[in-house]
Parts: structure tokens; sequence; C-alpha cells
């Protein structure tokens, strides 16, 4: 009898929970996208993300997404018409979307909008960032380790606060191994040109840069450090395909938990406005596998301060430090806050060179 | 084979067929790519061609968006038409476009915050005077030395988009903004805003001037002597010479008026729409106008139309991938063939086609 | 500050392969616009080029076979701009923008398959001996095959057009394409052919910007390249070995920008970025100012062509 009713219990549950799942609407969760999702790197990332909200919800969620949204007028065109087509959550990929996603946000009350970089909020609308400069911290510690004519390279693409706290990172890790090492910075003002990265790449390695760090969206820093020799770092996406060499290690950008996490809230009823910076500790920011040509002893320091920096015990930009100036900008001991961090404008002592403005 | 016989006049019946035609064309092809790549070809064309204009759920936002992107397209077109029919060839509009809306925008911003009826007045002009004086470097070297305007206007797209990018990121960077690249939004500074004039309506002060241009396009092109001077230069040069049609001056009037027109769009997007100067806000605005000055013939009209057409795949397309995950790409395939059918049908409005006969050469 | 750093052998040997993709695209679109044709879908047909290129190499893991489908590519898309303008007499400035659009869509849809790869190396030539001679041997007996097959395309169409029969006909349906057909010359397939050549190029130009100058793909990765073969081609007044040399200095300009950021200089960065354009318009300036008649554009180009009897 009471095994009957165990079945029939087990079979009404299995029926109630077919029954929800059918009656229920799946969530609708669309996505913006500034590139192409084939970049490669930006917008691949953040759609490879959104492939592990489907695979992760199964029938329960439905995306879409759409791709080589300008910023601008368009942009909010865009959202206007996901919001429209019933979506419940919507992420916005793109720093340039912030005014756009903000003002779509205060048309659809009942909508969730996420915004990638930025740093207003509204009560629809999170942002949420990661913090690549941890992942810049632990490149820079290797490439002060390995290169050979203490000369590092940086390509990079616009003056903004992101990539100058990357510079600042790789810098102040290599410097901090290798008293020697010099900095060499390239503006290509562009996040996206290959012909240019390679021509940049190529300059460094000409006045005898070996270690080249990439702050924009191609693969093409690596292929050209293939051809003419020294290392690279993946960025955006793990660019496995360049190790053991040139590609040392890599700063991945891993949305995934992040997306799955606020699409669940959403489902739950509990979602909330708020700013989420997080870093290798959350899993925001992976560290790709490291190269075999990283001696074995580089290579645990690398790992040991990855794990440091994820359980919090070391925090990349801490002092003592001083800026391009000479003036105190930490004291010993002392970490920057998020404020500071957020709208950093400033090299640190020992790099060359101004911010161009 | 066929052989072309030229039409004494074009064929008015042809010249509303084609488009029509062209438009079918597109389907059929863009609807074997669509489904050569997996998606239902039919569902597809609907939600391009008839889903923004006649969807309940999105009709009634999108319809008034045509108008949005339509404006600075048909704005830009129409002043580009001028030096078409000339034999003028500016294709620098983008430029010009970006010129004019870092000159506009710069001197709303530089009366930030007070307030007066007077600031976005001012700002019109400074718009138009700033996509006029990027349009005179090649008007007057073009004058002056002979160079090329095609080249000279095209490489300053290049200088314009470097000097928008150090421009956000430097003078006109939101002293608020934390660091990051870009102006101020002029939705929070009302007196500056270019909002609608209507809500809901897509009417912006940018969309009036594209009807006002549209009007004066065709009053000066058939009415007006300039026009004939233009239609004359570009058919006859040496013959407009004779009747004392000064070359340089056309060139200076030509480049002058679609440098001020793209300067105006600018201003008005930046303004309005897009809201804010960044290091990105041209959408390609000023090299699609070129697109649909060719697409309505160089006729005020028929530019009126085509700017609306090419919208409406703008805001289709943008529907497609949204809807059932077209890839972007298709879209811009999409685009490419409806111009090249329009294009190439366009040769049943000005010639007849007989069948060759055999031996006659 | 250190300028000693910039190494001038070096920067000249890489300018030439920063060089070779425009110089190519550009070299077909001057034998296109000889023959009276102008033809906007370079960077269309660049990027067709680059991904077809690029997908045969890793396919077959032959470049040689890369360049050559890459030129097929280009030759074949670019019948989509020769029969509307050659055989419906539609317009050329539209059509060439159509078939950018065009291209840029379709390279893309192709290319899905075929982010993150990597193509097959082309081999340098190291020319033996020569290659070993100090400065001259780094600047011009070490590069890549394509290098020299440009350079001696330069040659082979500043000859052909100059000194050839098939040259004088292509200048002559360019100049004047109604006295060229009185002449009995078939003016259209003249142009188509030209227009089939100039694609081939561009072609090529694309793939060597996938194969060998940065070797991946990704969309959109020739960037406007296109259209900067389309300014040096005016920018050369319609001459081959001016063209060389307009590529040339656009490239050098490239590349030295950037030298000078690493050697530190103190230029603002972002103008610095822009001198590329900002000095070919000067040269520009000063070419067509000290310029008499000779170096204008082909008396017909642009315009539609039709045998009305």
């Amino acid at each position: 009898m009471i095994s009957i009713r165990n079945i029939l219990t087990g079979a009404a549950v299995a029926l109630g929970l077919a029954v929800t799942a059918a009656a229920a609407e799946p969530t609708k969760v669309g996505f913006v996208y500034v590139g192409s999702v084939g970049d490669g790197g930006w917008t691949f990332y953040h759609d490879e993300a959104r492939k592990k909200v489907e695979e992760h919800f199964g029938d329960k969620v439905v995306t879409s997404f759409v791709e080589n949204v300008p910023e601008g007028s368009d942009a909010e065109r865009v959202m206007t018409q996901m919001a429209l087509s019933g979506v419940d959550l919507i992420f916005t990929t793109s720093f340039g979307f912030m005014d756009p996603t903000l003002a779509v946000a205060a048309k659809f009350p009942k909508v969730k909008f996420e915004h990638a970089t930025g740093y207003k909020t509204a009560a629809n609308v999170s942002n949420y960032s990661a913090r690549f400069y941890e992942g810049r911290a632990i490149m820079g510690h290797i490439a002060g380790k390995m290169t050979k004519t203490n000369k590092i390279g940086y390509i990079a693409s616009f003056p903004i606060p992101e990539v100058i706290r990357g510079i600042n990172a790789s810098f102040i890790h290599a410097r901090k191994v290798n008293p020697d090492v010099e900095m060499k910075i390239i503006w290509l003002f562009t996040w996206f040109d290959p012909a240019k990265e390679a021509d940049a790449t190529k300059a460094l390695v000409e006045q005898g840069v070996d270690i080249v760090f990439a702050h924009t969206d191609s693969t093409a820093p690596l292929a050209t450090l293939a051809e003419l020799g020294g290392y690279g770092f993946g960025q955006a996406a793990d660019m496995f395909q360049y190790a053991p060499k040139p590609r040392l290690s890599s700063i991945i950008d891993d949305w995934a938990p992040y997306y799955i996490q606020r699409v669940q809230d959403v489902m739950d009823g509990t979602w909330q406005s708020k700013s989420t910076w997080d870093g290798i500790g959350k899993g925001m920011v992976a560290i790709g596998a490291f190269s075999e040509e990283i001696p074995a002893d580089v290579r645990a320091e690398a790992a040991a301060m990855r794990d440091a920096i994820a359980d919090g015990t070391y925090l990349p930009f801490t002092g003592p430090l001083n800026k391009q100036d000479g003036t105190v900008w930490l004291k010993d001991g002392e970490a920057a806050d998020d404020g500071a961090l957020g709208g950093l404008n400033f090299y640190v002592e020992g790099i060359e060179g101004d911010i161009p403005s | 084979m066929f052989r072309l016989e030229k039409r004494p006049v074009p064929s008015k019946a042809w010249i509303i067929a084609t488009p029509v035609l062209a438009v079918i064309a597109t389907m059929i092809a863009g609807g074997i790519m669509f489904a050569l790549l997996g998606k239902d070809p039919v569902e597809a064309i609907r939600i391009i061609f008839w889903d923004p204009l006649f969807s309940e759920q999105f009709a009634s936002y999108s319809r008034p968006q045509l108008l949005v992107k339509a404006g600075p397209l048909i704005l830009i077109a129409i002043g580009l038409s001028f030096g078409f029919r000339a034999g003028i060839w500016n294709i620098g509009a983008e430029g010009q476009y970006i010129i004019g809306a870092l000159f506009g925008a710069g001197v709303g911003l530089a009366f930030y915050p007070s307030q007066s009826i007077f600031i976005f007045p001012l700002m019109i002009i400074a718009g138009a005077f700033g996509g006029w004086i990027w349009a005179m470097i090649p008007a007057i070297l073009r004058t002056r030395f002979n160079t090329n305007e095609i080249l000279v206007s095209l490489l300053l797209v290049y200088v314009a988009e470097h000097i928008m990018a150090a421009m956000s990121l430097g003078l006109m960077r939101n002293p608020e903004g934390h660091g990051f690249p870009g102006s101020r939004n002029f939705q929070q500074y009302e007196t500056a805003f270019n909002a609608e004039l209507i809500a809901g309506s897509g009417m912006h002060w940018g969309v009036v001037a594209a009807f006002i241009a549209v009007i004066f396009a065709y009053i000066t092109m058939s009415r007006h002597i300039l026009g004939y001077q233009i239609t004359l230069a570009g058919q006859a040069p040496r013959a407009a010479k004779f009747s004392g049609v000064s070359p340089n001056r056309l060139i200076v009037f030509c480049l002058g008026i679609s440098g001020l027109l793209a300067g105006l769009a600018g201003l008005f997007e930046v303004a309005g729409p897009a809201g804010q100067i960044t290091t990105s806000f041209n959408q390609g605005y000023g090299f699609t106008a070129i697109i649909v000055a060719f697409l309505g013939r160089l006729n005020p009209v028929g530019i009126l139309l085509a700017g609306l057409l090419m919208a409406l795949t703008y805001i289709g397309g943008d529907l497609a991938q949204l809807m059932m995950g077209l890839p972007a790409p298709a879209i811009q395939a999409f685009q490419g063939m409806l111009l090249f059918f329009l294009l190439a049908m366009d040769v049943l409005s000005n010639f007849r086609i007989r069948l060759k006969k055999q031996g006659a050469a | 500050m250190d300028l000693s750093a910039i190494n001038p052998v070096l920067l000249i040997s890489s300018l030439m392969i920063a060089a070779t993709p425009i110089l190519l695209a550009a070299l077909g679109e001057l034998v296109v616009e000889k023959s009276g044709v102008l033809n906007l879908g370079v960077e269309g047909m660049m990027i067709v080029g680059a991904i077809c290129g690029f997908a045969i190499a890793v396919q077959t893991g032959s470049p040689v076979l890369g360049f050559g489908g890459a030129a097929l590519a280009g030759a074949l898309l670019s019948l989509l701009f020769a029969f509307p303008t050659q055989i419906l007499l539609a317009n050329q400035v539209a059509s060439g923008l159509a078939l950018t659009l065009f291209g840029l869509g379709l390279s893309a849809l192709i290319g899905k398959n075929f982010d993150g790869l990597i193509p097959p190396a082309t081999d340098k030539l190291h020319v033996p001996v020569l290659a070993d001679i100090p400065v001259l041997g780094p600047i011009l007996f070490q590069h890549d095959p394509m290098v020299y097959f440009t350079l001696t395309l330069t040659a082979v169409i500043w000859a052909v057009l100059k000194y050839s029969r098939a040259g004088l006909i292509i200048r002559a349906v360019g100049e004047n394409h109604d006295a060229a057909h009185a002449l009995g010359y078939k003016v259209v397939r003249i142009r188509i052919l030209a227009i089939m050549f100039g694609g081939a190029c561009a072609g090529l130009g694309g793939a060597y910007l996938s194969l060998i100058r940065v070797p991946i793909w990704t969309e959109g990765m020739t960037a406007g390249a296109g259209w900067i073969a389309l300014a040096i081609v005016v920018f050369g007044g319609w001459r081959p070995w001016r063209v060389l040399i307009g590529a040339y200095i656009f490239g050098g300009v490239t590349v030295l920008q950037f030298n000078l950021q690493v050697a530190g200089i103190a230029l603002p960065v972002q103008y610095l970025a822009m001198s590329p354009y900002v000095i070919t318009i000067v040269v520009l300036v000063i070419i067509s100012a000290s310029k008499s008649r000779a170096g204008g554009p082909p008396a017909a180009l642009g315009k539609i062509f039709h045998a009305s009897h």
C-alpha cells in the first residue's frame, strides 16, 4: 500500500514537474554584442558564456543575441526591440552601451538589465566587470622573470582606466622581480585591426622587446610572435593554439558563472541591482595553463600568486607604490581601493612616457 | 545574345516597376542564402520586411524608428546627390558627419550647464559649419591644386575618426565619467537635447531637416538654374564650361552643401538619438548614404524612399537576428544583394532589350 | 627617447611587408582604372580573398594553393561587379560599394568555421650569398616569395601597359571607349577581363594579409586596407612604380609611427596615429600641385560605355 502510494506520489511529482515545466514560460535572456561572435576575443567569450547558460538551464531558458551593434543610437534601438520581444533579462556587453542601457531600462521597468564594464546602475540595471588586472599581475611576474633583453612591450588600445590598470599591474610585477625591466608602450587607438596589431608587435620586437602584452582583441600579436620569436600571452581568450610558444599563459574572460547566477536570480525572483567586480577568486578571470617554456620555479611562483590573489591574501595594487612623478601613491602595505582603481589615470613610477589624452 | 537600345526618355513604368522587381529578386536570392544557412527563408523575409511595419509586437516602436534611422541617411544622401550629379565625388561624408557632430556637441558642452533657448540653434549652426569646413578641405585642394577629391575626402574620414577618439578621451571627456571615454550625455542636458518633437513619433529636428532638404533639393533640381548647371556639368562638362558655369564654383558649392548637410546630420544624431560623443558614435551613416543616394537614382524623392528602404533592412535585420538567430553578416550580404539587383535592373528603365540577330555586329 | 633603437634596415624590411597587401590590390585596381572602370569594391574582394586563401591553405596545407584559390575567388567575385556595370550599364560607384558590402558579409559567413586556426607557414626565400650581404641582404633578399612576386608584377604591369599591344589596347579603351570601339576593339570584353584581373590581385592581397602578414583569420580583418589601396592608385597617378612608392610610403609611415612610439619620442600619440593619412594627403597635394597634365586619370574613368551601333 505504502509502496504504491510512494509510486503514485512519485508519479504525481514527476507529472507535476512536467506540467509546471511545460506551463511555466522559459526565462528569456537577450545579449547585445558590440563585435561579431567570431572575433575570437571579447564578444566570442560573451557568446561562449551565453551557450553555457543554455547548456546549464536546458529547456528552462531561451537566449537570443544581436551582434555587431554599433555604440550609438543603434544600440538603443536593438535593446528596445529586444525588450519588446519579451525577454526577462538583457546583457549589454560593451562599455559604450551604458547610457543606452539606462535609457531603455527606464522604459521597461520589468525587464532586468546587466551592463558590462560601466559604472552606472538603476533599480533594474546592474553592472559587472572583471578584474583583468589580476591576471596582468601574474603575467607581469612571468615576463619579468623571463625577459632576456629586459624590455617588455604593451600594445594598448585606448587610454582608459582598464588599460592603464593593465599596464601598471604588469609593469609593477615585472619590476618587482627584475629591477632592470623597462616597458615600451604602443597606443593603437583601436580595439581591433589585425594588421596594425601585427605591425605594432613587430616594431616592439625589432627594438629589442622579447615579451609582448596585448590589450587588443585579435590573435595577431601572438601570430606575429610565433614568426619573429619572443613570447606573449593570450588575451580575453586562451589562444591555446599558440602554446607552448609563443603563448606562455593567458587571461581568460569567463562570464559563464556570473551569467548563470544572474539568470538563476531572475528565475527565483531574487534578482537585485548591484555592482559586481569579480576576479580570479570568483572565476570571472581564469588563468590559462602555464606553458612548458616557463621554468618550473617561475611556474610555481605564478601558480602561488594566482592562488593568493584568488583567496584574497594578495592584492596586486599594494604599496609601497609611487606615481610616475615620484610622489607616493600607496604607503607600505596599503592597498588601492576600488574607487581609485576604477578611475586610474596615471602610470606608476618607472614607466616612461605620457598617457595620451 | 541580346542588345540594349537606349530609350529616348526613361520609361516611367519601368522606373516604378524596377525597384519592386529588385526587391522581389532579392527576396528570392536572399531566401536561398537563408535556406542554405538552415533558416526558414519565408520567415526571415517576413521578419525583415513585414514585422517592423506591421507586427503587433514591434511596429508601434519600429515604425517611428524607421524615421530615426532614415533621417540622417536621407539628409546626407541629398547633399551628396548634388555633387554626384555634377561628377564631383565626395565619398568622405562620414568624416564630415563626425566633424559636424564634434563642432555642434562642442558648442553645447561649452555652455554646460547653462540653460538658454539659443544654445540648440547655435549648436545647429556649429554642426553645419563643422561639416562644411571639413568638406572645404578637399574642395580647396581640388580647386587650388587639382588634387583628387575622392581620395582626400576619403582619407579625411580616417583623420576625423582619430580626432573623434582624441576628443572623447581628452577635451570632451565627461569630467564626471570616472576616466572613461565619452562626453556628457545630452539626454541629461535638456536645453541642448534634440528630443522627439512629439513623443513616440520618431520625429526629431534631424528628420524635419531631412524632409526640408528633400523639398529644397527637389526645387533646386527641377526649377532653379543651379540644378540645370549641375546636371549639365555632369553630363557635358565642356558644354557647361562654354555656357559660363565655373567648374570651381560648382566644386565649392557641391562639396560645401554635402559637407554642410552631413555635418547637420551628425549634430542632430549626437545631440539626439546617440546622445554623446564616444570613440565610435559614428555608425557608418556617411558611407551608407552613398548607397542611398544611388539607390534613389540621385533623385530627391527617390532618395527619400531609398533611405526608408535601407532603414527598413537595418531594423528588420536586427529583428531577424533577435527572433531567429540569423547571423549579422547574412544581413550585410542581403543588403549587398538588394543593391546589386536595384542597380542591375535599372537598365530596364533606360534601355529596351532587343534580341540580337545572328551575324549582326 | 632613443632614436638609435630604430634599426633602419629592419624598418625598411618591415615596411615592404606592411605595404605588400595594399600594393597588390592597388596594382590590380590600377589596371582596372586604366581600362576606364572605377571599382570601389576592392575591400570586399580583398576580404573574400583573405578568407578563401586562408580556408584553402588550411584545408590543403599548401599556401600556394591558398594564394591560387584567393586569386580565383577575387576574380569570380569581381564578376558580380562586372556583370551589372558592363553588361547592364549600372553605375560603377554604387556597384563597387555594393560589392564591398556583399564581400564583407560573405567572407564572415564563409569564415565562421575558421576562427582561431593557424595557416601553414609560407617559407621565406633566403637567397644564397645575396641574403648575407649587410644592409641590402635583409632588405632585399630575405623575404617571402610573394614580396618578389609583387615586385615582379609591378614591373610586368608597367612594361605591359607601356610597351605591349595589350597595354595599348587597355589604355585606348580607358581613354576613349568610343574610339576604341570604332577601331574594332571589344570594349566590354576587355574591361571585364581587366576587372577580373583586378579582382584576382585584390584576392591575392587579402590572402597575403591572412596567410603571411598576420597569419590569422578574423572577421573584418582587412579593416580598410582596400580603401587605402584605392587611394594609393590615385596617389600614384595611375603609374605602377609610383603606386609602389605610394604603398611603401604609406606602409612606412605606419611602421615608423609605431617605432617612434616604442623609442619614446614625446609626440602626442593620437596625432601620430593619424599621420599616415595626413602625410598621404600632403604628398598628394605636392604631387598634384607640381604636375602639369601628365598622370591624370584615364579620360573615360567611371563612364558608362554603350555601343549604340
